[in-house]
């Protein structure tokens, strides 16, 4: 592998499926914590319910429309049910409460009781629900170059979702903006810096978190949608991790900002990138072996996290002031 | 405060027994020595049956250390490959099993050629063996798996690998499908598992009460006690009972260490407990990788015997869990005794109650908050190393798939309640177990996690807790 080759590999990652996908679970993070100081450790949760929702749907014969709004009113219907117990309670309970709701999806997804449904642990085939999605590209098929970008037009890993992605990817920050901007946004922050003042000025605290509870949790379903549709549904790859790496994500870019979690998403698979194929070329097989090059990286990130959240808690834009961490 | 003081000295009435009853019943017993002299392998006979297989890697190599759940009409089990790559169950009722290899297991790089034959079903008839294959390797052309899905480096696939079974108990296994004898089993399984999650969660609670962090890192101090006893038993070649000394002393020595170069520090600088809370995600997640960095993603097995077992009336068990019982047991007398009995634990819980005014009274906060983390981190390297050996195996992620399971107890308790983490974890060790008998047993961290939530719904303050501590 030469450098050039590895600089279009890194490049790529700036607009990849993936690096979509996660900003987007990103941005429903920033729905949860940046705007209303929610601790949601279940993003992953909602992201694999949408995932399932999506494909298992499809896989029976609904089109695309169906299949989306499966994927979305699971995700509602799992964050309302969170909602209920917990958003009464203190912060880290919610925390608990999400981490071990998004635990159970994983746990039942993969249990070999409903292997006909999603298939346990060895998942949903990506060929057995990428068909709708794919028939619904205006473009024709075959192979397209961009420069040194080249991708199959429709087929799995390919300009159409990079499109279909970012596009959403889009929208949702063009929503946050309006958003951030609205009252019933002014009353989230409110609820995030003084729980107990917007109580006094006759708002329904517990409902609006729930709105926002459900609001993200339904921009996470559908970055779990977009996540899955260049590979499978596999529920073991979509557990904690995936949750810990959207909230580095958030917090790199920066929690309650408009482009924070684009900003995150993109620095944090593209140096996750370059740190994994400089290493491949740079590091001896005998030094470290191709799969310790990727646990590396994963440390690397853990440790980012700790060192973003002691000293540059408010990410790269975001503002000191308007910090979500600890206001209770 | 009077009130809460008499409770404790009743549960520590209560542990007490259980340590007299525990000690009685240890004295029936046979010789632990044979835990080591016990043969591997399978005799078929008119009672039993074998499930065995063998598999080897891509390349003909044996694949060490893989863990396949047997399911079915005689209870359910687990295996793991030895060093020639077989494996095999007995089980003592003829039936339909249910063989399922846990792919997170598969020694790195390693798939199953044929994902699709993965759970398998086969017919078992006593007196004979019957064969159960999993071929590695690659699908065959126009397969299954990612052949076509898998067209960019995958991110997180290798990363994030199963966390849920790490194996399952010793003799789990019994009986019909439904009978008295059966609950039985399940329930000493539970009574066993609850005591030792109870080892780890009382030092969570503990670290919680004193400094109100949520430490999301500690199950990575449960999976350094097992790997610290996996390293002394197999590359330092110590005898069991040495390897878990330095691994207690290794895990007391690390909490130390945190205390002193992350979390004093912090809370000098003032940083909240919920942005601490978010470092301790981060300190987990770079712990489990330079785990899996150094030891890989396959079963470690601290011991590589395969357990004595012991029949006490209708419930088998073995000699090790026996003996892991009693240490704990009498470990966590121990802690009751030095929170209730001694001028420390005194200051400890004082500190628990409130910080301010324990500090305005005299007593060193900081100091005894040290202590809390040096406690707190040797008992969960006990728990590791005696998890290690009930659970036949640990790996990279063991701690981190148990640690929900800890939040759960000590959430069920009442958040900082040292007692009550310690009820909170048998009912939840029993429920995990006992709820084999009716969801399927990969799901049972699921109704444990499912306890929670519902107790979070029904009494938020947990059993022991007290309504003022909710905000």
């Amino acid at each position: 592998m030469d450098w050039s080759r590895i600089l279009v590999n890194v490049a790529g990652e700036i607009f990849a499926p993936t690096t979509a996908a996660y900003a987007l679970a990103a941005i429903g993070l920033n729905v949860h914590f940046g705007l209303t100081g929610l601790l949601n450790m279940g993003q992953a949760g909602f992201m694999l319910l949408g995932a399932y929702g999506f494909a298992i749907s499809t896989i029976a014969g609904w089109p695309l429309w169906a299949a989306v709004l499966v994927a979305i009113a699971c995700a509602a219907v799992f964050g309302l049910l969170l909602g209920i117990p917990t958003l009464k309670l203190r912060g880290d309970y919610l925390a608990i409460v999400t981490i071990a709701a998004a635990e159970i999806v994983r746990l039942v997804g993969r249990s070999t009781a409903l292997t006909e449904l999603t298939g346990a642990s060895s998942g949903l085939r990506g060929n057995s629900y990428k068909d709708t999605f794919q028939d619904a590209s205006p473009f024709p098929d075959g192979t397209v170059a961009l420069g040194p970008f080249e991708y199959a037009m429709n087929a799995s890993n390919s300009w159409w979702v990079r499109i279909v992605g970012w596009a959403v990817v889009a929208l949702a920050c063009l929503l946050i903006w309006l958003l951030i901007r609205s009252p019933w946004g002014r009353v989230l922050k409110g609820i995030r810096e003084d729980e107990d003042a917007v109580r006094s000025l006759g708002k329904n605290v517990y409902s609006y978190k729930m709105q926002a509870l459900v609001l993200g949790g339904v921009i996470g379903a559908v970055a779990g949608i977009i996540y899955v549709l260049p590979r499978a549904v596999q529920p073991d790859s979509m557990g904690r991790p995936m949750t810990f790496f959207v909230w580095t994500i958030l917090l790199l870019g920066g929690a309650a900002t408009v482009f924070g979690p684009v900003l995150g998403s993109i620095i944090f698979w593209v140096s996750l990138m370059l740190i994994k194929s400089v290493m491949r070329v740079g590091v001896p097989e005998s030094i470290m072996r191709t799969e310790q090059i990727e646990q590396f990286g994963w440390i690397v990130v853990g440790v980012t996290l700790m060192l973003l959240v002691i000293f540059r808690p408010q990410g790269i834009l975001g503002d000191k002031k308007e910090l979500a961490i600890d206001v209770r | 405060m009077r009130r809460a003081a008499t409770r404790d000295r009743s549960t520590a009435g209560a542990l007490a027994a259980l340590g007299v009853l525990l000690l009685s019943l240890l004295l029936l017993l046979a010789d632990p020595g044979t835990a080591r002299a016990a043969s591997a392998g399978c005799v078929a006979d008119a009672a039993t049956g074998c499930i065995n297989g063998t598999i080897r890697t891509a390349d003909q190599q044996p694949a060490v250390g893989v863990v396949l759940d047997v399911d079915g009409p005689g209870g359910a089990s687990s295996a793991t490959t030895d060093a020639d790559g077989r494996w095999t169950v007995a089980v003592t009722a003829a039936g339909e099993y249910t063989v399922t290899l846990d792919v997170a297991t598969l020694p790195a790089g390693e798939t199953l050629r044929d994902p699709a034959g993965n759970p398998r079903t086969v017919t078992v008839a006593l007196g004979s063996s019957t064969g159960a294959l999993f071929p590695l390797g690659d699908p065959p052309a126009g397969g299954s798996g990612g052949s076509d899905d898998a067209t960019e480096p995958e991110p997180g696939s290798t990363a994030p690998a199963a966390d849920g079974e790490v194996g399952a108990p010793a003799g789990s296994s019994d009986s019909g499908s439904f009978s008295w004898g059966r609950l039985a089993q399940q329930a000493s399984s539970g009574l066993v598992f609850g005591v030792l999650l109870a080892l780890a969660s009382v030092g969570l609670s503990l670290i919680y009460g004193t400094t109100g962090l949520s430490n999301f890192a500690h199950g990575e101090q449960v999976t350094l006690g097992a790997i610290v006893a996996y390293l002394g038993v197999q590359s330092l070649g110590l005898p069991l009972l040495v390897a878990g000394v330095l691994a207690v002393l290794v895990g007391a020595a690390s909490g130390w260490l945190q205390d002193a170069g992350i979390w004093h520090p912090l809370r000098r600088r003032r940083v909240g407990t919920t942005q601490q809370m978010i470092v301790t995600i981060g300190l987990s997640m770079a712990l489990q990788y330079t785990y899996q960095f150094f030891f890989g993603g396959g079963a470690l097995r601290i011991v590589t015997t395969t357990p004595t077992m012991v029949t006490l009336g209708p419930v088998r068990i073995s000699a090790t869990s026996l003996w892991s019982l009693l240490i704990a047991a009498v470990v966590l007398a121990g802690v009751a005794y030095f929170l209730l009995g001694t001028r420390v634990g005194r200051a400890t819980r004082a500190v628990s109650d409130n910080p301010a005014l324990a500090a305005a009274s005299g007593i060193t906060v900081d100091r005894i908050v040290r202590l809390v983390w040096v406690l707190g981190a040797a008992l969960a390297a006990l728990g590791g190393v005696l998890m290690g050996l009930y659970l036949n195996a640990t790996s990279w992620n063991m701690g981190g798939a148990l640690l929900l399971l800890m939040f759960a107890a000590v959430t069920l308790g009442g958040l900082g309640q040292a007692f009550g983490a310690l009820a909170g974890s048998i009912v939840i060790g029993l429920v995990v177990e006992m709820s084999n008998l009716v969801i399927p047993s990969d799901m049972r961290y699921a109704g444990a996690l499912l306890i929670l939530i519902l107790v979070l719904l029904l009494r938020p303050q947990g059993i022991l807790g007290r309504a003022e501590r909710i905000g």
